[in-house]
């Protein structure tokens, strides 16, 4: 670990003037911050502690639950509303990391989680994402638990995240804050694909705070579900995965929500698939149809081709799952 | 009351549940410093230049070291046995691994080292690296690296046998590299007083460690004490001392005071071995019946460029199965990687797996039930060494085992069971382990309160060896438990050898209840006892060409496969052993259950994956190098058979630290074709393998 200045401010306005300062970075839960720092991938001037801030509330409004930046993943995905009205984000947050980890674990540090990408994680590996211009080590190398999907010829990188899959499925929106004023970010618009810039992530500026994580409680979110698929029962990240919100009148799909985990360099939306869903009768037939539609431009490498088939085959798991209601 | 054969609580428990147990790391020594290690980047080349400047300016620094100017010791020779390997120490330029040692930094402070690590620039001459026996097959050669017997076998005819065979399968299984990764990382503190060193060491072999630091520095193994009083664990490993021991009692030299240095997770990962990479290629033949005409197993695996480490896969070929033909051999394949080394059940785990997967395959070929075809060809007495087994109840065994899982109910045809989306399979397979020993010596010592110390320099590897000498020894002196004190862990105590092989307990145990026997016959010679009264002893192995030693067992697994996805769910495991007398049957539960989670590890998800280009290891923490968790564990069920062995020692044990793994990974495949139709030969069993 290389040597940094540390500063715990107390307010949001002590707080965006430090992390406007170049070098910076934001330390919330530190699950991922602190571990890429022991490995010496990330060498911050300064780290920026959140924690004397009051942005660990889970409200609920008449129409969506607010899960503040520095609530736990623990405290989100065993929140009783969390529970009833979005069950995939419990479910995705609870088949992420382990017990220990999700309680220390933020909602704002999941969402900007850094890929497990082993070649990003070994500082001496050529890495775009770390070390932009070096090159990329994945494409031709090990590449098991890399991306099919939104990759570019300068990073393979997969996104790690489960809960953020739950809630681009869901529709979240992301608060976000500056010296500048606040704005809203829709989360499937929050995080970039790789293209040329991999060590760009997403749209969060410099000096931006995430606040909270707002998500709609929508009847269709109320039947949501998430099933992950990895190399053991737990403590792994998914090879593929899937949040599914389906809203079935008479057994017609009236609603899908469909996204992807463990694929694609960011939380990755269906589209294709949930329009393919809208107005079919709700039967494995429709669901196996609509999921061969998934992940239509996938560029998989020789390790991780299976991939494609098994998302899809997951994505009708799912869908089957959410539509017969079995727990 | 006797304790032995009774289920007594570890005597270590309380010390390890309450932090207070010492492992070699955790020794409170007087300004000690601390070092770390420096690899390479590289798989291949020499160092073209290295800066160090910076480093030796950071804060704090006391040392860094490299091959420009790390002092000049002897680091091995080749050709020389697993305890004799050639180490990286700093004495050339010269890159012949990913992860080798290229420095050394000495700190004040640990942070400070790390820091300043990270500082060093290193430019290297690259060489075009071979990071797998697939890419130099036509180089396999034989070695005479082999630790028990022979590289190659023959009995009979095997193309005879073959020929005359009935129903015939041949197929080729591999296993990969894997990585051991004991809780508690390796270790050392080294302390120097004058020509003398202490070395405190996170070993499975004190006295090993103190004959190779002496041999490394030159001086004699007198003026070397290896301390070490709780392993977190070994499973080969920790066998033999590599690289970093040396290192650090370098360092100490260098900085004159203490040094601590403990080896990084990924550096676990390159710096002290692993199960080498095999390819297997087995046939076998039988007749109408169901017996077998031939036998061929041919193993293949990885060692390094420097030395040679044969993964003995075929050994236990020779003498499982009472064919009259039969032929092994073992060949090796030198690329770009550090030495393999023993791990758990070396050979046996994944030999078992090949050899117990293609007797699946017959029986299926042959339309025999898999256990049937098993009992057709028990071999009474070794095939191979024409001899007597020493103790043998593989038969009860299986039918113990068989009884309790249910395999009766078992509907041979693949596919046929099935839950839902799940498919559900049985396997079995037989388990085998030798009963290794060597001779130790062992002093046992009457204290005037009355209280009995017992001191042997062996270790306890999280086994039990501590619990399991209190037992014997007390019994032997007939007294209760908590009269006895075993100590152990030092190489200032008499001597006793590697805790390896499943040997500690048949090499040290009949040292312990000798020593104590004697003690006995003094006490009762004397009335005296004002001063301590003393018994040593060194035993002498006999007899052991008369007899040919090994411990069996059977593993019977249910397993559930997810017909969409290809998950792999191990549902229950009925396992039963037969390893001569048991001492304590609860640390024994953990022994064997312990050795099937790594079984079940071993078939699901170990590997460790090297980049095909550099040679670094990928997978290089215990997030990507899986082993299972708890929620990958079923009921796990042992059954131990009592048995009686009267040749094997004094004391009637055969071991029981390895043969746990064995089997486990052939049951499972078996339990996944069974349930699949699919016949995986290719270890791990990871669902992509299953897809489609």
């Amino acid at each position: 670990m290389n040597p940094f200045s540390y500063v715990r401010p107390t307010t949001e306005q002590d707080a965006l003037a430090a992390l406007a300062e170049p070098g910076s970075v934001a330390l919330a839960g530190g699950t991922t911050l602190v571990d890429l720092m022991r490995l010496e991938v990330m060498r911050p001037g300064k780290v920026v502690d959140l924690n004397g801030l009051p942005l660990a509330k889970i409200e609920t409004g008449a129409s969506s639950i607010k899960l503040g930046a520095l609530a736990t993943n623990t405290d989100v995905a065993y929140h009783p509303d969390v529970v009833a009205k979005l069950p995939a984000l419990a479910d995705a947050i609870r088949a992420g990391a382990s017990g220990q980890i999700r309680n220390m674990a933020s909602v704002s540090g999941n969402l900007l989680q850094r890929t497990r990408c082993t070649y990003f994680r070994d500082n001496v590996s050529p890495c775009n994402k770390r070390a932009p211009g070096t090159g990329c080590a994945a494409l031709e190398g090990f590449t098991r638990m890399h991306a099919v999907v939104g990759t570019s010829r300068d990073c393979i990188a997969a996104h790690p995240s489960d809960m953020c899959v739950a809630l681009a499925a869901l529709d979240a929106i992301v608060h976000l804050k500056s010296r500048a004023g606040e704005r809203t970010v829709k989360l499937v618009e929050f995080h970039t694909v790789p293209d040329d810039h991999p060590n760009v992530e997403s749209v969060l500026q410099p000096g931006e705070l995430v606040t909270a994580i707002e998500v709609p409680t929508t009847p269709l979110a109320a039947k949501s579900r998430y099933v992950k698929v990895r190399d053991r029962a737990s403590y792994a990240f998914a090879l593929a995965s899937a949040a599914v919100a389906l809203d079935v009148q008479g057994g017609s799909i009236k609603d899908a929500r469909v996204a992807l985990g463990g694929v694609g360099t960011k939380p990755w939306r269906e589209p294709a698939v949930e329009t393919a869903l809208v107005g079919k009768p709700a039967t494995p037939e429709t669901f196996t149809a609509a999921a061969q539609l998934a992940l239509a431009k996938a560029d998989p490498r020789p390790d991780n081709a299976f991939k494609v088939e098994l998302a899809r085959r997951v994505i009708a798991r799912t869908l089957a799952l959410v539509a017969g209601g079995a727990k | 009351m006797k304790s032995v054969g009774t289920p007594i609580d570890r005597i270590d428990a309380q010390k390890k549940v309450t932090g207070t147990a010492t492992y070699a790391a955790d020794t409170d020594v007087t300004k000690v410093a601390h070092a770390v290690i420096v690899t390479s980047a590289i798989g291949k080349g020499t160092i073209a230049g290295i800066e160090l400047a910076n480093a030796r300016k950071s804060p704090g620094v006391l040392a860094v070291l490299s091959h420009l100017d790390a002092p000049r010791v002897f680091a091995g020779k080749k050709g020389g046995g697993p305890g004799e390997r050639i180490l990286q120490l700093l004495q050339s330029d010269v890159i012949e691994y990913a992860d080798q040692p290229i420095a050394v930094v000495v700190a004040d402070t640990l942070e400070r080292a790390q820091h300043a690590a990270s500082s060093i620039a290193v430019r290297y001459a690259t060489e075009a690296t071979v990071a797998s026996i697939e890419q130099a097959l036509g180089s396999a050669f034989t070695s005479k690296a082999i630790v028990h017997g022979e590289s190659d076998s023959n009995r009979g005819n095997v193309a005879t046998g073959l020929g005359a065979a009935k129903f015939k399968i041949e197929a080729t299984y591999t296993t990969p590299n894997e990585n051991h990764n004991p809780m508690e990382p390796h270790a050392t503190i080294a302390v120097w007083h004058g020509d003398e060193l202490t070395v405190y060491d996170a070993t499975q072999g004190i006295f090993g460690v103190r004959n190779r630091m002496a041999e490394v520095f030159g001086i004699p193994k007198a003026k070397v004490r290896v301390i070490d009083q709780f392993v977190g664990g070994g499973f080969g490993c920790k066998g033999t001392p590599w690289s970093h021991v040396a290192l650090a009692a370098m360092a100490a030299k260098v900085v004159n005071r203490p040094v601590k240095l403990v080896v990084t997770r990924p550096q676990m990962f390159s710096l002290v071995g692993h199960r080498p990479h095999t390819i297997q290629n087995i046939a076998l033949g039988c007749d109408a019946e169901g017996k077998l005409t031939a036998i061929r197993h041919d193993v293949i695996n990885e060692t390094s460029r420097f030395d040679e480490f044969v993964e003995p896969s075929a050994l236990q070929t020779r003498m499982l199965y009472a064919s009259p033909n039969a032929s092994t051999s073992h060949k090796v394949v030198k690329i770009d990687a550090p030495t393999p080394t023993f791990m758990r059940a070396p050979g046996e785990s994944s030999g078992t797996f090949a050899i117990e997967s293609a007797m699946d395959e017959l029986a299926y070929a042959a339309k025999i039930d898999p256990l049937e075809l098993r009992m057709r060809n028990y071999a009474v007495t070794d095939p191979q060494m024409a001899k007597p087994f020493s103790s043998k109840s593989l038969d009860k065994c299986y039918r113990a085992a068989a009884d309790k899982f249910g395999w009766a109910k078992r509907k041979p045809q693949p596919r046929s069971m099935r839950d839902g989306h799940e498919l559900i399979g049985y396997g079995m397979a037989t388990a085998t382990y030798p009963a290794n020993q060597q001779p130790a010596s062992a002093k046992a010592t009457a204290k005037p309160d009355g209280t009995f110390l017992i001191q042997a320099g062996t270790q306890d590897l999280g086994t039990g060896t501590y619990t399991v000498m209190t037992q014997l020894a007390a019994d032997a002196l007939e007294v209760p438990i908590d009269k006895v004190r075993f100590e152990l862990g030092d190489s200032a105590l008499p001597e006793a050898p590697v805790s390896g092989g499943s040997m500690t307990v048949g090499s040290v145990g009949p040292a312990v209840v000798e020593a104590c026997t004697q003690l006995k016959a003094k006490l009762a010679a004397t009335t005296d006892r004002s001063k301590d009264i003393v018994a040593e002893v060194k035993t002498v192995l006999k007899d052991r060409d008369l007899y040919s030693f090994h411990s069996f067992g059977a593993d019977f697994v249910e397993v559930r496969v997810d017909e969409d996805l290809g998950i792999v769910r191990v549902a229950r495991v009925v396992a039963a052993f037969a390893a001569g007398k048991i001492l304590n049957p609860k640390t024994a539960n953990s022994q064997f259950v312990g050795g099937i989670v790594w079984g079940i590890g071993m078939a699901l998800e170990e590997e460790t994956v090297r980049d095909r280009r550099s040679g670094r290891i990928v997978t290089r923490d215990l997030a990507d190098y899986h082993v299972p968790v708890n929620a990958d564990i079923p009921a796990i069920e042992v059954i131990q058979i009592p048995e009686q062995d009267d040749h094997v020692n004094a004391i009637g044990t055969k071991g029981i630290g390895e043969i746990g793994i064995t089997g486990v990974a052939a049951a499972i495949a078996n339990a996944v074709f069974h349930a699949t139709g699919k016949r995986i030969r290719d270890l791990p069993i990871r669902l992509d393998k299953l897809l489609g």
